[in-house]
């Protein structure tokens, strides 16, 4: 693996594939939202992140 | 009816958008003009593209009528999408760089200069205008129920479906590409701005805020809002998404858009910014909950009118017709283009095109248009599934392709054309039984946990398709590894 921040990327994905297993509860509350779903947002803003930071360090790395 | 007046007035101005998209570029005179846009496209154009195909009324009713009908399970539909995102990092600037080496325009074509194979080429075809039927027809199924809704049951659902259909064709056939582009930016400002007014105002106005509205629905609803621990469970969750997201871009007319890209560097950018472009689901989600506690009732199929019922009943008609134009955009704009991409790919397979004869296959294309939309129409009547029914079933055929997009990608992997073709075969027959006869894992498999049972059907599909596809390519091994596999 020449650039491992690349593996950066699996954080998110993992977050949300497993939500209901890490996740699967109402309380306690996100921003009012249930944490199942509050969980989910996060991770979906995340992704939006972490895929920010590979896309610059890849343009950096070349 | 003001409502009315607000609905016809969209409907003229993405008419007129779509033919003022066509003039600045020109008549198209190629099918490439028409279909991809000279591959010119930056950042934004793709973007809009992108997010034109993905947001449509499947996320504006069906995503609020999951929320409303089923609860937890629905926030499947929230995370499938950035787990895709990620994915398209690394898997579009690869297809974009073989598609575009090898001057293709769509799926079918790609898969067949990748395994030097028009059989496999016209199977993929196939494949995909088979899934794009169910989801040209819930487009138009959406449309039916938007117009009927807000104009409080003046136009009939039929009525409406005919209506938005000839509108449809009409745009298709004077837009092209382009014109798509320009009506996905009104369509995007018009989505965004009734779904997240809608999203925070309802719950304020009907139930005292969100984090008051949950505390009623966890009260009234137990359990609604986490997953069961049988059915719609963890593993089924998890499934669920993973097939969703093999599946993404799989669809002809995502897949087709890709080639439309200036560069490879638009599909990273993207990735970055598309996930954000997905929290709209979350306001969608809202607004189906808000219309559980004061529009409760809705049962079945009805569960897709859930956002203009309560949207009806909170609001006046000037509300009511404006969030019904975006919801009318919402079919539009995806169901252009999917009814240009079938086009596209069936012009294609039915003269393959010579070299001097662009504008020829062109107008071939132009002229199926409308025999697809009679054909869709047909079903749409016949129809009886909800919206996220409909698409689950096209997506469990899409998704079949991936193991044969996936190799063509890594040569090493020595997957054969037969090999492809096989695997596809038996994924789609595979789909079209548990389909067609509703067998789940659960009733196949009694006494096993429902960890395992409850595991998206497709997901064994796929798994048979795989295994099919490298046996038969271990079976049967290609000699040469073949002129048409490796660009770079």
């Amino acid at each position: 693996m020449t650039k491992p921040y690349r593996l950066l990327a699996l954080v998110p994905a993992v977050a949300i594939l497993g939500a209901p297993w890490f996740a699967n509860r109402v309380e306690p509350r996100i921003l009012g939202m249930p944490f199942l779903l509050g969980w989910i947002v996060f991770w979906v803003l995340m992704t939006s992140v972490v895929m920010a930071i590979i896309g610059v360090l890849d343009n950096r790395v070349p | 009816m003001i409502s009315l007046g607000i609905l016809s007035a969209t409907l003229l101005l993405a008419l007129l958008l779509s033919m003022r998209g066509a003039q600045r570029t020109g008549e198209p005179t190629s099918l490439e003009q028409w279909s991809v846009g000279n591959r010119g496209f930056g950042t934004v154009l793709v973007f809009m593209l992108l997010a034109g195909e993905i947001y449509t009324t499947f996320t504006f009713l069906g995503g609020s009528g999951w929320a409303y009908g089923r609860g937890a399970p629905a926030f499947y539909i929230i995370g499938y999408g950035a787990v895709a995102y990620i994915m398209s990092y690394w898997l579009l600037p690869a297809i974009w760089k073989r598609g575009t080496a090898w001057k293709v325009l769509s799926q079918s074509e790609y898969f067949t200069h990748a395994y030097g194979s028009p059989t496999l080429g016209k199977l993929v075809a196939v494949v995909s205008i088979a899934a794009l039927m169910p989801y040209l027809v819930l487009q138009f199924k959406g449309l039916g129920i938007i117009v009927s809704e807000s104009s409080y049951g003046a136009i009939s659902a039929n009525t409406a479906i005919w209506i938005g259909t000839t509108a449809t064709v009409v745009y298709v056939v004077l837009s092209g590409v382009k014109g798509s582009a320009m009506t996905a930016t009104l369509k995007d400002a018009m989505v965004l701005l009734c779904v997240v007014g809608l999203g925070i105002v309802l719950p304020y106005k009907l139930h005292g805020g969100i984090g008051a509205m949950f505390t009623r629905i966890a009260a009234e609803y137990p359990g609604f809002l986490t997953l069961p621990s049988s059915g719609m469970s963890p593993s089924w969750f998890a499934s669920t998404v993973l097939l969703t997201v093999l599946g993404f871009y799989m669809w002809p007319h995502t897949f087709g858009s890709v080639f439309t890209a200036r560069d490879a560097s638009v599909f990273r950018r993207n990735a970055a910014l598309m996930p954000l472009y997905q929290l709209i689901l979350l306001f969608v989600f809202f607004i189906g909950f808000a219309a559980l506690l004061s529009v409760p009732g809705l049962k079945g199929t009805d569960v897709d009118l859930a956002l203009l019922r309560v949207t009806r009943d909170a609001f006046g008609p000037w509300i009511v017709g404006l969030v019904g134009a975006a919801g009318l955009l919402t079919a539009l704009v995806p169901g252009s283009l999917i009814l240009m991409s079938i086009a596209t790919t069936l012009a294609r397979i039915l003269r393959p095109p010579r070299e001097g004869q662009p504008a020829d296959s062109a107008t071939r294309a132009r002229m199926l248009v409308p025999l697809l939309a009679g054909i869709a129409l047909f079903f749409t009547f016949r129809g009886g599934s909800t919206l996220v029914t409909l698409l689950l079933m096209g997506y469990s055929m899409v998704t079949q392709l991936f193991p044969a997009l996936l190799a063509s990608l890594v040569p090493q992997a020595r997957i054969t054309a037969a090999g492809a073709i096989a695997g596809i075969v038996v994924g789609e027959a595979a789909v079209a039984v548990t389909t067609l006869s509703g067998v789940s894992m659960a009733s196949l498999l009694r006494s096993w946990p429902h960890s395992i049972t409850d595991i998206n059907a497709g997901f064994l599909a796929l798994v048979l398709n795989v295994i099919m596809m490298i046996s038969i390519s271990v079976a049967f091994p290609q000699r040469t590894n073949g002129t048409h596999r490796v660009v770079d």
